[in-house]
């Protein structure tokens, strides 16, 4: 029978009744939910693509963002060199993989800003415009908006590993964080893909 | 014996600090608390207070209909009342007191010292209570424009485009949506919380198929929240953009479609009403066999079924949308999934019966209400069934046959299952018996005033009657069997009452419970009541699906034969 320091632990990852990390099902669960919000958007401007009563259309005003979408995708694997030397405990590379995320991070955003400008100031499409723009904004919106939330939570990692709170054991925690990311990534391919490719 | 070696009412002797406490310091203790138990009876608390709330309006709107030609609320009041009455029951009562109960139960039943992130369960239950106050505020805070009204008036399902602001002025929409984004967050947090917990937190030896089925039924919900509650945030936020920045997501006069609303508002719609549903099935399976004295019958079949139930529901929603008009292919699909429904549920009631069936059953309160509740359920799914055949509902479709047939579940299946739910775990979370006395009046006035109310309420709907209208006239009809429902409404309404009067006067003047008063099986009777901070002084240890019958009866465990 177990002690009672033993109950104090929480009953987690004792080794002889190994059960699933919280963190990780906590995170899977809200990227589920997550999944089924965007799904709605995508569906939602599926159904309106074409459907649109006036102009601009996207053909005329959209351009492929190649370089924005190289970027976020390729801070997915900066970001997994990163959990790999925070678990070698080579802090400062750590520090060095993470950052280089956010900044490629960022510099997506900064391409959507740039995107966005373009396409209120010179071609006039607000979301109030017509239907493209109401999908176009929300969709795209709404994913840039885990990005941001992605980039805050990142940032206060990096505080962290700058400060050398950050040690090794937390590597469990980073990697609960790092799902969210990649998860934002893979919504970026879907989103991509029906707003530059299919819906262009 | 087997390796259960947990002690019955095991609780540590930590010195108690007895300080004189002043009711500030208490509230406080209440506010800030992350324990999963306090937050459990804030939530039912809530979901009580709201319970009266909706069914006040409730109670207004059957006064109004009893008679035809009645003036006693004026149409614009009629209409945010019942709407105010949907949205209260669904958002306010029904899901916070669901996770109010897996809330204070799944962690006992599992063996875990709290839920797996205390710190989220608070933060959802807070974020539930501000959606609550918020749309309340609009009867304070809607008015925008003169006679715009105080209060959502659009009907619970809120169709466009009568939501869009040329149609719905003022500021009453706004509060709806924002207060439901609101408390969506808080159900998903919840909902993340539950499955988490129920994954990771359980005691040694409890393997999922050694789960009470409660927390089997919870982890089903868990997840159907997570892909339900979700759309109707998307839905809520499409509408948002559309009132506020212009959008015309929902503006047929821009291309837009109202139909997408109908179908994002049931893709949530639906699995909702097995987000309600499934929590009385869990309370269901852990009183019918302690009240029969045997295990749960099929218990493998059971969870197969909840398992089931979750993934159909899914798949149904566009049965609520017959009439709209859609073509043969998808009209078909929905009649067929939705009778598929029929089977799981068939399975679980036949389960109940065979558990009951040559049990030593005692017809103590509990039980009452669960027995009840397996036939009104029945009769629910019988009319559900009709309503899915397509022609049928081309017929009764917003009439009042489909208002009966929703409420015989809501009502007849769901509040009858909190209703035990509350004989049942009261004296855990207080410590005291409710009144048995008090209880059985309690079950017999609400069963007389339910079928009074719900079965008649089937024939003027099946005479014409059509659903949200303010008043009707006297040659139709339908006078004689509208005040019969409304008598029968009030007659609830002194049971429901009664019971309140009950859960009081039991707190101050009940019978001790002592930690196991039903003779039961689970986990959550091997603390003291109520159970202490830490719930388990050791972490239990399980060998079946009966811990505490292993503990009584070490000539005879289940873990034998499982």
């Amino acid at each position: 029978m177990s002690t009672v320091t033993a109950s104090l632990e929480h009953g987690q990852s004792s080794s002889d009744w190994p059960m699933p990390d919280k963190g990780v099902v906590g995170m899977v669960s809200l990227i589920v939910a997550e999944s089924a919000i965007f799904t709605i958007f995508v569906i939602a401007y599926i159904y309106y693509i074409g459907k649109s009563l006036s102009g601009p259309t996207p053909r005329q005003v959209l351009e492929v963002p190649v370089w924005n979408t190289v970027c976020l995708l390729s801070s997915s694997l900066t970001m997994w060199l990163a959990e790999r030397s925070l678990r070698q405990n080579a802090m400062r590379v750590f520090c060095g993989w993470w950052a280089l995320t956010e900044a490629l991070g960022a510099t997506f955003l900064t391409g959507t800003a740039i995107e966005w400008h373009k396409l209120i100031y010179h071609d006039g499409l607000t979301i109030s415009t017509n239907l493209f723009g109401t999908t176009f904004y929300s969709l795209v919106g709404l994913h840039a908006t885990h990005v941001i939330v992605g980039l805050i939570m990142l940032t206060l990692v990096l505080i962290f590993g700058l400060t050398g709170k950050l040690k090794p054991e937390h590597s469990r925690r980073v990697e609960v964080l790092s799902l969210y990311w990649h998860f934002v990534d893979a919504v970026w391919v879907v989103v991509f893909t029906v707003v530059y490719i299919v819906g262009r | 014996m087997a390796d259960s070696t947990y002690p019955i009412g095991g609780s540590l002797e930590l010195p108690r600090v007895e300080q004189p406490r002043t009711w500030l310091e208490t509230l406080q203790d209440w506010v800030i608390t992350v324990d999963h138990k306090r937050l459990g009876l804030m939530y039912m608390g809530y979901a009580l207070v709201f319970l009266i709330v909706g069914g006040v309006e409730a109670m207004l709107m059957r006064i109004q209909l009893a008679r035809p030609n009645n003036g006693f609320i004026s149409p614009e009041v009629y209409n945010r009342i019942f709407t105010m009455h949907g949205t209260t029951m669904v958002f306010l009562m029904g899901m916070p007191m669901l996770i109010g109960f897996a809330n204070y139960l799944v962690p006992l039943m599992i063996g875990a010292r709290d839920m797996a992130f205390p710190r989220l369960n608070a933060f959802s239950f807070w974020m539930t209570a501000l959606g609550g106050l918020l749309l309340y505020y609009s009867f304070v805070g809607g008015v925008g424009l003169q006679g715009a009204g105080s209060a959502p008036d659009t009907t619970w399902w809120a169709y466009a485009p009568l939501t869009e602001r040329a149609f719905s002025r003022g500021h009453t929409m706004d509060y709806w949506a924002l207060s439901l984004i609101v408390s969506g967050f808080g159900t998903v947090g919840a909902a993340v919380n539950l499955i988490a917990t129920t994954l990771c937190m359980r005691c040694k030896g409890m393997t999922l198929m050694r789960m009470p089925l409660f927390v089997w039924l919870n982890l089903v919900v868990g997840t159907l929240l997570l892909v339900a509650i979700t759309p109707l945030t998307a839905a809520q936020i499409m509408l948002i953009i559309d009132r506020y920045l212009g959008g015309h997501f929902f503006d047929a006069s821009a291309g837009g479609s109202p139909v997408m609303w109908n179908h994002f508002f049931w893709i949530f719609g639906h699995p909702e009403v097995y987000v309600l549903v499934l929590p009385a099935f869990a309370i269901a399976n852990e009183i019918i066999p302690v009240f029969s004295r045997k295990a749960i019958f099929g218990y493998p079949a059971m969870v197969a079924a909840s398992v089931g139930i979750g993934f159909i529901s899914l798949g149904v929603w566009a049965h609520h949308m017959f009439t709209v008009g859609m073509d043969s292919t998808s009209n078909a699909f929905f009649v067929l999934s939705s009778e598929l429904v029929g089977v799981p549920t068939g399975i679980k009631i036949f389960n109940w019966i065979a558990t009951m069936w040559g049990g030593k059953i005692r017809f103590q309160t509990p039980m009452l209400f669960c027995t009840a509740f397996v036939i009104q359920f029945l009769f629910a799914g019988l009319t559900g069934i009709m309503l899915s055949v397509a022609p049928f509902d081309w017929q009764l479709h917003n009439s009042y046959f489909v208002v009966a047939h929703f409420h015989y579940v809501l009502v007849g299946a769901i509040v009858v299952c909190f209703f035990a739910a509350f004989y049942y775990w009261y004296p855990k979370m207080t410590g005291k018996m409710l009144n048995e006395t008090m209880g059985k009046w309690h079950f017999w006035l609400f069963i007389l005033g339910f079928h009074m109310t719900f079965d008649l309420m089937h024939i003027p709907g099946l005479l014409g009657m059509p659903r949200s209208i303010y008043t009707y006239e006297a040659d139709r009809g339908w006078g004689g069997w509208n005040m019969l429902v409304t008598i029968g409404a009030a007659i609830q309404a002194i049971a429901i009452l009664l019971f309140f009067f009950n859960l009081v006067y039991s707190y101050f003047r009940g019978a001790a419970a002592g930690p196991d008063p039903w003779d039961a099986w689970t986990l959550e009777w091997t603390t003291s009541s109520p159970p202490p901070v830490y719930n388990f002084a050791a972490d239990p240890v399980v060998a079946s699906r009966r811990p505490l019958w292993d503990l009584k009866h070490p000539e005879d465990t289940d873990s034998r034969y499982e």
